[in-house]
């Protein structure tokens, strides 16, 4: 009569680490562990030793040393007897103007230009496919060149708009002047300015501050008042009408606030050989911005038209059926489906602009990379400290763009169980 | 009755009328005309701003191509031509300029009289691609792309002919070890022997080896060193061998990512964004100003080689986050699948997961080449002669081409078009040639 045995007795045979499927993943862990320890040892020993041969040290302490060299465009106070660290801190806030530019730009011309795509027109649909795959498979840096060169080579110098019968002529309703040297642009000024507010790091301007605040304040006050005309319609199945109460909050604050401050916007003027009064952004600036800007422009743009074209077509003869109007029907059937797939790529289309930026060094715009890994990398030697906190700087910026958009693809995305 | 009800009908046609043409709004030209252009008055004022856009293009670029010279020796001249031959204040392009430095362009300062070597290395690069590309192809061929790398190699830099065949012939130390330790036996010899063997071969026995053969059968090509290098030539070798590395390591990355093994998974997520949140500009400055510190005290190898390595790390952590997404888009039944049919982990991932995977992320895979090859351009900020910035730079720099810009980058742009043009259009050929499903 067969008897069934019992289980085989549970024995650790060293065998088993290898043939084992339970223990086979700790020894592949530990080998592997073992050998990244081994190669971050070697790394280091071997950093120590150059280090060493070389008669250098690690340290951060050039950071505080007098940097002594100008920086052509600044948001902050600088000058060349500003440590090293200043001249970080201009760099880093000159990364993210021109990031923070062309994001914005590029999201605009590209929603525009990705619906464009997507028209019945046939002009229209070919010239956008056209300027798509000319932009999106040539280099940035040859777009970055080619608007550095139109604005140095093909501009005016400013002397141009001098005399009776100038050659050149100011636009915009003589308000900017593109020269070859700068771009003369007006500048928003208070009379009766607040002051600023010394952080120490940097100086904040009240004014700006109060804006903000006013700015604030009236969204917060409209959202009150939709929310209200909300509860009205939910208890009286009538909404009271409410746009000119949104207007009034929205555009009233701000317009006093600005009359109190006095605002008014300066002309740049022609005076001797240059323009003043308005500001005067270098051309390295605008040219990275429009390169970067009409170089992203096209990849948002596929992934406008991409985001759209998700949508089936039923979804709007479903709203149409529901007797919604067609602006509902984008507002809250079209768009929020859309945006579920368009906003995780256009983040890394953001993360890609802040990282192109670093290019600024082919015009000489002086971004992170051009003075905490340029000038200041080579005043000094320190390159590996440099390069480590450039990058280091870098992965952070990276890093908080893609939580914050995060966070917003976490509110329009696909709400599952 | 019924004669008298057949009567009360007046008339009965008896004959088909013939077909009566369609209305003029609705075939031909007209109807196009009205369906695609003029279909409302969003789409008529569409139709009349695009072909604002498109006389104003014309009107700005159309003479100053028509005005192009091909033949002059200085800018000054083609400026002297087009205004003898158009008239003052007349605009032309100076395509002389292409006809004149074309080679820089293509070859940078490569030898002169060594030209074909680079051309031949192109030309093979597709017969080597040619089995990989097309499946219409016999797939033996493919054995013979193995030996392409060695090739170009010898063709682009020459030198003695044993470096790289003894590089290559670590491969075959490995298969061999592999075979031998498979007929021992005993377990884990195997793939021990295949790991470590090409290790051991290519750390310790490959150089001395290459060098014993070159003293006693000396075969040389001539040498061209990196600094050489530059234009396409300089463009091509970077992208070509950045992406033909890349994709294995993504793949391993992952499939690192994606693994159970917390350390794996912790060590895969940290390298690829770490790489994916730094600009490409600060790991080519890693390679050209840090590997010094990073390596063993006086060690110093090729620049173009260092550049390959961190261009590769850059794109295999791309290219890993798109197969990872191609991985997680597989229906969780397919790994279910294969599971049940008792399949181990790296089978179940070469005959079942990765092929459907990698089908997945195609357009993403060669989005990203596409991206890398465009990248290439960026070694100018390392010293190296990219055909975008630095050859153009070049150019510009004699005094006969002072001031010349539109044409350099025109015809730069236009070649790196038709390369990108090229590749995205290969992409959609074989994902319209994988699709499996319901057409």
């Amino acid at each position: 009569m067969a008897t069934a045995t019992g289980a085989p007795k549970a024995s650790f045979r060293l065998s088993m680490l290898l043939y084992d499927t339970r223990y086979r993943s700790m020894t592949i862990q530990v080998v592997v562990l073992l050998l990244f320890m081994a190669g971050v040892a070697w790394l280091v020993d071997n950093t120590i030793r150059n280090l060493e041969t070389l008669g250098k040290d690690f340290s951060y302490g050039f950071l505080w040393n007098r940097a002594g060299y100008d920086i052509n465009q600044t948001l902050v106070q600088y000058s060349n007897d500003s440590t090293h660290a200043r001249a970080m801190l201009v760099g880093l806030l000159n990364t993210l103007l021109v990031a923070f530019m062309s994001c914005a730009a590029a999201t605009v011309l590209g929603l525009i230009i990705g619906v464009l795509r997507l028209s019945p027109n046939w002009i229209i649909g070919r010239l956008t496919t056209v300027y798509v795959e000319v932009f999106r498979n040539i280099p940035v840096l040859l777009w970055i060149l080619v608007a550095y060169a139109i604005f140095t080579e093909v501009m005016p110098p400013p002397n141009a708009f001098r005399g009776d019968t100038p050659t050149a002529s100011m636009i915009l309703f003589d308000s900017v002047a593109l020269t070859n040297r700068y771009t003369a642009v007006p500048d928003p000024l208070f009379s009766r300015s607040l002051g600023n507010i010394d952080l120490g790091l940097f100086l904040v301007s009240v004014d700006l501050l109060a804006i903000i605040v006013v700015i604030t304040g009236s969204i917060l006050a409209n959202r009150a008042i939709l929310a209200r005309a909300t509860r009205v319609q939910n208890a009286t199945g009538i909404r009271p009408v409410t746009w000119w109460k949104s207007l009034a909050v929205l555009v009233l604050p701000l317009l006093l606030l600005l009359v109190a401050l006095g605002f008014h916007v300066e002309r740049p003027q022609l005076r001797g050989f240059n323009f003043t009064g308005g500001i005067n952004v270098s051309n390295s600036l605008m040219a990275l911005w429009l390169g970067l800007t009409l170089y992203t422009t096209a990849f948002i743009a596929e992934i406008v038209r991409a985001g759209i074209a998700s949508v089936s077509h039923g979804q709007t003869e479903a709203a149409f059926a529901l007797g919604l109007r067609p602006g509902h029907t984008m507002r809250l059937v079209i768009l929020p489906q859309a945006l579920r797939v368009i906003v995780p790529p256009l983040i890394s289309q953001y993360l890609n602009i802040t990282k192109n930026s670093s290019l600024a060094i082919a015009v000489g715009y002086m971004d992170l990379r051009g003075t905490l890994g340029g000038i200041t990398l080579n005043q000094t030697g320190r390159e590996l400290e440099a390069v480590l906190l450039m990058m280091l700087i870098y992965l952070a910026i990276s890093l908080v763009i893609s939580g914050v958009m995060n966070l917003y693809n976490n509110s329009v995305k696909l709400k599952e169980r | 009755m019924s004669d008298t009800h057949a009567e009360t009908v007046a008339y009965v046609r008896e004959t088909m009328l013939p077909q009566a043409a369609p209305p003029v709004s609705e075939v031909g030209a007209v109807k196009w005309l009205r369906e695609n252009l003029f279909s409302g008055v969003l789409n008529t004022i569409l139709t009349l701003v695009g072909i604002a856009v498109v006389i104003w293009l014309a009107q700005a670029a159309l003479p100053w191509f028509l005005h192009g010279v091909w033949k002059a020796n200085s800018l000054p001249e083609c400026r002297q031509i087009i205004a003898e031959r158009w008239g003052e204040g007349a605009h032309g392009a100076c395509w002389a300029v292409i006809r004149e430095r074309w080679n820089q362009f293509l070859f940078g300062f490569y030898p002169s009289e060594l030209y074909w070597r680079p051309v031949l290395a192109l030309v093979l690069l597709f017969v080597a691609l040619a089995p990989i590309l097309f499946s219409q192809l016999p797939r033996k061929l493919i054995r013979g792309s193995a030996l392409y790398p060695a090739v170009a190699y010898i063709l682009l830099w020459g030198g003695s002919l044993w470096v790289p065949l003894m590089a290559m012939a670590g491969f075959v130390v490995g298969w061999a070890g592999a075979a031998l330790g498979r007929r021992t036996g005993l377990p884990l010899v195997a793939p021990l022997a295949a790991v470590l063997l090409p290790i051991l071969w290519w750390l310790f026995a490959a150089g001395p080896v290459a060098d014993q053969l070159d003293r006693l059968f000396p075969l040389w090509v001539r040498e061209v060193r990196s600094d050489a290098f530059g234009g396409f030539v300089l463009s091509i070798t970077i992208g070509v061998a950045a992406i033909s590395l890349s994709l294995p390591l993504g793949i391993v990355l992952a499939l690192g990512r994606r693994s159970d093994m917390l350390l794996v998974k912790a060590l895969s997520v940290g390298f690829i964004e770490f790489i994916r949140g730094v600009p490409l500009i600060t790991l080519l400055f890693t390679a050209s100003l840090l590997l010094n510190y990073f390596l063993p005290p006086g060690t110093n190898f090729d620049i173009i080689l260092r550049v390959i390595i961190m261009v590769t790390l850059f794109a295999a952590a791309y290219i890993a986050e798109v197969i990872r997404g191609g991985l997680a888009a597989l229906p969780r039944g397919q790994y279910e699948a294969a599971d049940s049919l008792g399949l181990d982990y790296w089978k179940s991932m070469r005959l079942i997961v990765l092929p459907q995977a990698l089908k997945i992320s195609i357009p993403g895979i060669v989005s990203t080449f596409i991206g890398l090859f465009k990248d290439t351009t960026l070694v100018i900020f390392v010293g190296l002669l990219d055909p975008l910035k630095g050859i153009t730079d070049a150019v510009r720099a004699s005094i006969e081409w002072k001031g010349i810009y539109w044409e350099p980058f025109m015809f730069v742009g236009a070649i790196f078009f038709i390369f990108n043009f090229g590749m995205s259009r290969y992409s959609m050929y074989l994902e319209g040639k994988l699709k499996r499903d319901h057409r």
